[in-house]
């Protein structure tokens, strides 16, 4: 058991403390390790069936010399959801995520990430898309530590929202912290709506208006998936995806 | 075909067309030439229905129709084309299916069976082969990355997959090399050239008219047609320039 946190907790800041306080602790965290020169990937759904759930999911990822994990999550569905995934590399590891969150209503979705480049020449791509309507609270935190010992390290991280609604809410975040002097470490966030000329070109094109606003939002949260080498598993999350945008997971 | 009367339109309550009259017939194809600020595009976004545009007075029928009271895809589906001065981009949806579900969406709406992928690759290869385009750019996401005139020559070869009667084409020329202008100016021969079909080209230079031969070319000034005439006028406005004639 994990003792709860509180808002002071800068990961936790975006958090509803009602839904916190309803818990007794956090639940454990899942430990994965990733053995020397191997390869993990992981596929998966955070989704919570009924508006008063909540549903946190925790990893803890070590990475070990040279090896690689992929992750690719979608959560979706009502009440509260977190990802939440802990990450060490050793030297010349690789970490690769792609997470899309969906949310409508009064959900709120949270995609917290802590990537500790602690050995040299290890890399990381994040890839983070949030699509918000209605109420929904979508919170994106990407936080990257690199020690004094994690030279050439390449850690890139994007963070997109797109505002359906505006009643919804998007917060993104990238921390970086970062103590070595030979590194790369590339951040980015972005927060917007759907393109206006895109819409109408579609329309012009013969995309009734909600076809073409599903077209745009797809290939949106696309862009989480793009890095999935595995064709199938890339079709499988792009349609869940999909499902989840048209309301129908 | 198209029959656009006493057309009066704003853009953010600015009046941009002011009582612009117009009749395009099935096998023709008109030239509407005029300055900068004349409201030439203007009139190809309001004759498509792009949000903003609106029609304060006057009336347009397609074929019989109301036009204005038509939806964008509507417009589409009922066989109205518009080729964008700048075409839009759209990461992460390819040329391909973009085309498709836009075709296929068109057909459906007019009650057609949609194109399986096997016929609608058919199509698009003849098409892109046609303009010249590699069958590889059209796997690549909508108009990203690709040039000036790439972005023209996409804009003939969704025009050869749709086929539509009507294409109101803005500025298709500009930003065109000279080879890039023959290769375009042919496309539109080849696709819109039909006794069933009409264009609307919109255009500021005579250049395009070398390839394309309009059968009446007008003058947009100031929101109206000032002047109408063969193709005569389009190089007697090549000469003199557009202050003598848009008065």
């Amino acid at each position: 058991m994990t003792a709860l946190p509180t808002r002071r907790d800068e990961e936790w800041r975006y958090a509803p403390v009602e839904v916190l306080a309803g818990l007794k602790a956090l639940p454990e965290a899942e430990h994965i390790a990733v053995e020397a020169g191997a390869t993990r990937p992981i596929y998966k759904c955070v989704s919570t069936g009924a508006a008063n759930k909540v549903d946190i999911q925790r990893f803890q990822i070590d990475i070990a010399e040279g090896a690689r994990c992929e992750a690719f999550f979608l959560l979706t569905g009502s009440g509260y959801k977190r990802l939440d995934i802990d990450v060490t590399l050793a030297e010349g590891a690789h970490f690769e995520l792609g997470a899309v969150g969906i949310g409508r209503g009064e959900e709120v979705t949270e995609i917290v990430t802590r990537l500790r480049h602690v050995a040299p020449g290890a890399t990381s791509n994040q890839v983070m898309r949030g699509v918000a309507m209605d109420q929904a609270t979508i919170t994106m935190i990407g936080r990257i530590d690199v020690a004094k010992e994690a030279q050439h390290t390449d850690a890139a991280l994007g963070a997109k929202g797109l505002l359906l609604d505006r009643t919804a809410t998007i917060n993104a975040k990238p921390e970086l912290e970062i103590y070595a002097d030979d590194v790369k470490c590339a951040h980015g966030c972005a927060i917007g709506q759907l393109d206006e000329m895109a819409l109408f070109y579609a329309q012009q094109r013969g995309l009734p208006m909600a076809e073409a606003r599903n077209l745009l939002m797809q290939a949106f949260v696309a862009e989480a998936y793009g890095e999935i080498g595995d064709t199938k598993w890339r079709d499988h999350m792009t349609g869940y995806a999909e499902s989840a945008l048209r309301g129908t997971f | 075909m198209l029959q656009i009367t006493n057309l009066h339109a704003t853009v953010a309550d600015k009046p941009i067309l002011k009582g612009l009259t117009l009749s395009l017939n099935a096998g023709e194809i008109h030239a509407i030439m005029g300055p900068n600020g004349a409201g030439k595009s203007t009139l190809g976004y309001v004759l498509s229905g792009r949000p903003g545009y609106e029609v304060t007075e006057g009336s347009v029928t397609f074929n019989g129709e109301d036009l204005l009271a038509m939806d964008p895809h509507e417009r589409a589906a009922a066989g109205l084309f518009l080729g964008f001065q700048y075409p839009v981009e759209i990461p992460g949806v390819s040329n391909v299916q973009f085309l498709r579900e836009a075709l296929n969406a068109q057909r459906k709406h007019r009650g057609e069976e949609p194109l399986s992928g096997g016929e609608f690759l058919k199509l698009a290869r003849a098409q892109a082969d046609a303009m010249g385009m590699d069958m590889e750019m059209l796997k690549r996401p909508v108009n990203v990355g690709f040039s000036g005139g790439e972005k023209k020559r996409n804009e003939m070869v969704q025009m050869g997959i749709i086929d539509p009667a009507l294409a109101i084409l803005d500025e298709t020329d500009s930003g065109l090399d000279i080879d890039a202008l023959r290769v375009v100016g042919e496309g539109i021969n080849r696709i819109m050239r039909r006794p069933d079909k009409a264009v609307l080209l919109i255009t500021h230079y005579q250049r395009l008219l070398d390839y394309v031969q309009p059968d009446f070319v007008h003058v947009l000034a100031d929101g109206r047609i000032t002047r109408s005439g063969g193709p005569e006028l389009a190089l007697e406005l090549e000469r003199e320039g557009y202050k003598e004639l848009a008065a």
